[in-house]
């Protein structure tokens, strides 16, 4: 069976419901049990028709849904049989459960298991799996997020911005459990393209394959964190990388810059090089200086201040930094990397430890650790 | 019977012959991080994890206010004697058996490659009452 295909259908199967009356919060919950069934019977029985059949499946489950509503508070169940469907496309539903899912009112993690459910068309158990969280509590976040919203129109424009950061959660979350997440935010990004055509959609897109290209190089034996420039370039997804610069350029030809095109341009270039010493480093500060009109987010001038070091010496990195406030996350690392640089490999290596001791993640806290023991290493006689 | 397996970041008796991880060479932390993993998935395969994850060192104590008040936060625990690194919950037949494993986990490799002997604190779950009452 083809699971990533049967969970296309999802979003346009919870449309076809809620036009023929379903609320939206029944008629999910409703194609949520009929997808389960699917999982369970198409291997051994699958159907002609998938979609006619999660369809029904489903409208039969809102009706016993409905009936049992409506008889425990007594009264006349008002969607009876099969009411006329609207004549409304597939797609307009899919996009519009994009704009709910992701709606401003909730709350990441929230909009995230919701986008994930009706939209990516995952069990409550895969998610759950995902997140490392028990079935139950994230069944319940779904059902609250789902309250949230009750009651909000369908057919409301909604916030493109917050759909991206949503599907940007899900991408960076990466992979554990039985579901890739970051192809699972790949397979929604490019679905979303399709469905507006915003330049910034594309520079998501964009972004979340170049990155993806270089998946395989980032980690060693044992989730050891590789940086960029120890990565093993010729393991680079080349298809990947000339997917994500193609989608990047016509997103930019287009002239309405944003934040996920400047990330994108800076991966794109890192993926262009050979290696560490042959990166455009110049170009790169000046995608820094762009990203940071565009956003006020502190860590792009922490990165910023590695680029300049590389592209104006160690120096010029130490004096960007100096501009920043030393309560950034990873401050301590960067300000390590930059005196190791400039020759400074007592003071690096006191900072490695420092920033290892404030390391918000165990591979990035091993990492930072190993570099510490490294330098220290260089400094014996 | 469960057991939570507790690593402190401060608090437990210094080992004889200590050297913060820092300072040994990238080998020496290698195997060392190596050890700790390997540790995790042996004992997934014998059935005996249960969890485990590490905390980072920052924190805050906090304590209620009262009514209409935001909550007191105390810290980061810069004074705190005690700091928990991390932990691990095994689901093990009996009190040896963990003691067991925590000798083997305080075992990890450090300098020269030699056991770090580090103080592991042990500590058995409260278990729910018995079916079976008499």
């Amino acid at each position: 069976m083809n699971e990533p295909l049967l969970r296309e259908l999802v979003p346009a199967v919870i449309g076809v419901l809620v036009r023929r009356g379903a609320d939206f919060a029944s008629a999910e919950d409703a194609v949520q049990e009929a997808l389960i069934r699917a999982l369970e019977t198409w291997p051994d029985d699958p159907p002609r028709d998938q979609k006619a059949w999660l369809v029904a499946v489903a409208w039969h489950r809102f009706l016993d849904i409905a009936r049992a509503e409506a008889a425990r508070r007594g009264r006349e169940l008002a969607v009876e049989g099969e009411p006329p469907a609207g004549p409304a496309p597939a797609t307009d539903d899919t996009l519009r459960l994009y704009f709910l899912c992701a709606h401003p009112a909730l709350p990441g993690s929230s909009a995230v298991a919701l986008t994930l459910r009706a939209v990516g068309g995952l069990t409550t158990r895969q998610i759950a799996a995902a997140y490392l969280v028990p079935e139950a509590t994230m069944a319940q976040r779904i059902s609250r997020a789902k309250r949230r919203i009750a009651g909000l129109p369908l057919d409301q424009p909604g916030d493109l911005a917050t759909v991206l950061r949503v599907l940007y959660l899900v991408f960076n979350e990466g992979y554990s459990g039985d579901v890739d997440l970051a192809a699972e935010a790949i397979r929604l990004t490019r679905q979303l393209t399709a469905l507006t055509g915003e330049p910034e959609v594309a520079g998501l897109l964009a972004l979340m394959l170049l990155h993806h290209a270089r998946r395989a190089s980032r980690t060693g034996p044992g989730g050891r964190l590789v940086p960029l420039s120890e990565q093993d370039r010729s393991r680079w997804d080349t298809g990947l990388i000339t997917e994500g610069v193609a989608i990047l350029q016509a997103a930019l030809a287009r002239d309405r810059l944003g934040e996920y095109q400047a990330q994108a341009a800076i991966a794109a270039l890192h993926a262009d090089a050979p290696s560490t010493q042959e990166t455009d480093w110049t170009q790169i500060v000046e995608w820094y200086d762009e990203l940071l009109k565009l956003t006020s987010s502190p860590l792009v001038g922490l990165n910023r201040a590695v680029a300049v070091g590389e592209a104006d010496g160690p120096q010029a990195g130490l004096a960007a930094l100096a501009r920043l406030s030393p309560d950034l996350p990873r401050y301590a690392a960067v300000k390590a990397h930059l005196h190791e640089r400039a020759g400074d490999l007592a003071q690096a290596a006191g900072l490695y430890a420092e920033a290892a001791r404030a390391a918000a993640s165990v591979a990035e806290r091993d990492h930072l650790t190993r570099q510490a023991a490294r330098v220290r290493q260089l400094l014996r006689p | 019977m469960k057991y939570l397996l507790l690593k402190h970041y401060r608090g437990a008796p210094t080992p004889p012959g200590f050297v913060p991880m820092d300072q040994w060479t990238p080998e020496e932390v290698d195997a060392h991080i190596k050890f700790m993993y390997d540790f995790g998935s042996r004992l997934e395969k014998t059935g005996e994890f249960v969890a485990g994850e590490a905390l980072a060192p920052d924190g805050a104590w906090v304590r209620y206010d009262g009514e209409g008040r935001p909550p007191v936060v105390d810290g980061p625990f810069a004074e705190t004697k005690d700091l928990i690194a991390g932990w691990m919950i095994i689901d093990v037949d009996s009190w040896d058996r963990a003691v067991e494993l925590a000798g083997e986990l305080s075992a990890a490799p450090g300098v020269g490659g030699k056991p770090i002997h580090e103080w592991l604190e042990v500590r058995p779950f409260m278990t729910a009452p018995s079916t079976v009452t008499e």
